[in-house]
């Protein structure tokens, strides 16, 4: 039942990307605001629905973008698994693994964004990939997992109350 | 009462002979200062008085005005927002009306594509209002794109921005025919320009109709620069689009368009 709060929330995600941030460009690199929920969602210790999320949010982007659908898919999930990884056996300092999963999780994702378009054909150079969508895209999700993090903090603490844990 | 008439009209004819100046100045002196006098004390009093009251009706009446200041602002841009619209339509009507051998639909854009690989826009239309998959999409300035993806009320919009996408375009002035590709950089750039073609600052490109994704003739873009080395092919044209990509806010589909698809025409 708590899996369900994933619609609204994504849904409301993916508008606020697609109507706002993905309009508001740094060269030609946006903030994925999925990704950082996705990442943000993932580092909860008490959040167990992580996948779920990824799951859905690959599904809504598959829908929505002209990408072929695997790949952000692949990419969220991924993301997850990383973040999983990394908070239960690495890290201890919330704040080193939110940059850290961040910033190693924008670069997965482009490089499976990367390799999915190649496979469906488009080869794009590799250097105007990362000089004008890469770099721009992990400054600026970097300067937003801050803010987007206290929001979904907030979020789990709502969803999955930390007196159930005990 | 004759005599006291008598004394006025003479002291008063005296006064204006001016034979009683010294008199009339040292009275008009004293009646001026103590008028100032009094005056000056009664202002004060006055202002004193009710100057508190003022303030606090002043302060009232700002808030008042400022609320109405701020509601006029809103309002403000508000119509410059309908206006702008307005005059978006009213541009998009007139380029219908001038090239009525298309059936246009009007589309708002209402997002772009999540992924900054990709330049694709999402508009307000769909399969219900008739929209099918490859219809070209343009404003009145030029060519935007085609239509990629379709459901009910919403499309998705290939740019011709987009790096994935292709146009076949023709050179007005050398009449001759090339490729059309975008770039991440959201630029656009002419390929396998045979090297026989003497390509010039500002030639403009059109749609050549080849290939049947696009009708031909619709405007694209003008030249601004041109790259050529003897060692290659072909030579290389920067194109300048004649729309704005960055402020599209409404389109038109070409929705009497059908393409043809020749992909099992290619071996």
């Amino acid at each position: 039942m708590k899996n369900l709060v994933a619609f609204p929330v994504l849904g409301l995600v993916f508008i606020l990307q697609m109507a706002i941030l993905s309009r508001m460009t740094l060269l030609s690199g946006t903030v994925d605001l999925v990704l950082l929920v996705i990442v943000s969602w993932s580092l909860q210790e008490q959040v167990e629905s992580s996948w779920h999320w990824a799951g859905l949010a690959g599904l809504l982007a598959g829908f929505t973008s002209g990408l072929p659908p695997y790949a952000p898919l692949l990419g969220y999930l991924l993301t997850v698994g990383m973040a999983r990884l990394l908070l239960q056996q690495i890290w201890q300092a919330p704040i080193l693994a939110l940059f850290s999963v961040t910033f190693f999780a924008t670069l997965l994702t482009h490089l499976v964004t990367f390799v999915g378009l190649f496979i469906s054909g488009t080869l794009l150079p590799v250097g105007d990939v990362l000089s004008l969508i890469t770099l721009p895209s992990v400054f600026l999700n970097l300067l937003f997992i801050l803010p987007v993090h206290a929001v979904i903090r907030d979020l789990a603490l709502w969803v999955y109350p930390v007196e159930e844990l005990v | 009462m004759t005599i006291i008439f008598l004394v006025v009209a003479g002291v008063l004819a005296l006064a204006l002979s001016g034979s009683l100046g010294f008199v009339s100045t040292g009275f008009n002196a004293f009646l001026v200062s103590t008028q100032t006098w009094i005056s000056t004390r009664f202002v004060a009093i006055q202002e004193f008085l009710t100057v508190p009251r003022d303030v606090a009706a002043l302060r009232q009446r700002n808030a008042e005005l400022e609320a109405e200041v701020a509601r006029l602002q809103a309002q403000v841009v508000q119509l410059q927002s309908q206006v702008a619209d307005t005059q978006a339509l009213a541009a998009l009507v007139n380029f219908s009306r001038s090239n009525p051998e298309s059936a246009y639909t009007a589309a708002t854009v209402i997002g772009r594509d999540p992924s900054p690989f990709l330049r694709y826009i999402i508009i307000d239309k769909g399969s219900n209002q008739g929209l099918r998959r490859g219809m070209p999409v343009v404003t009145e300035q030029g060519l935007v794109g085609r239509v990629d993806a379709v459901i009910g009320s919403a499309a998705r919009v290939q740019l011709i921005t987009d790096p994935t996408s292709a146009v076949n375009v023709r050179l007005e002035r050398a009449d001759r025919e090339a490729v059309l590709t975008g770039t991440l950089a959201g630029d656009l750039t002419l390929d396998l320009v045979p090297q026989d073609i003497s390509l010039e600052l500002g030639d403009v490109v059109l749609t050549s109709g080849l290939g049947g994704s696009y009708p031909p003739d619709l405007i694209i873009g003008q030249v601004v620069t041109v790259r050529r080395r003897d060692s290659d092919l072909f030579q290389q044209a920067f194109i300048q689009p004649v729309v704005d990509f960055a402020q599209l806010k409404i389109v038109l589909v070409i929705t009497d368009f059908r393409p043809v698809d020749i992909t099992p025409l290619i071996p």
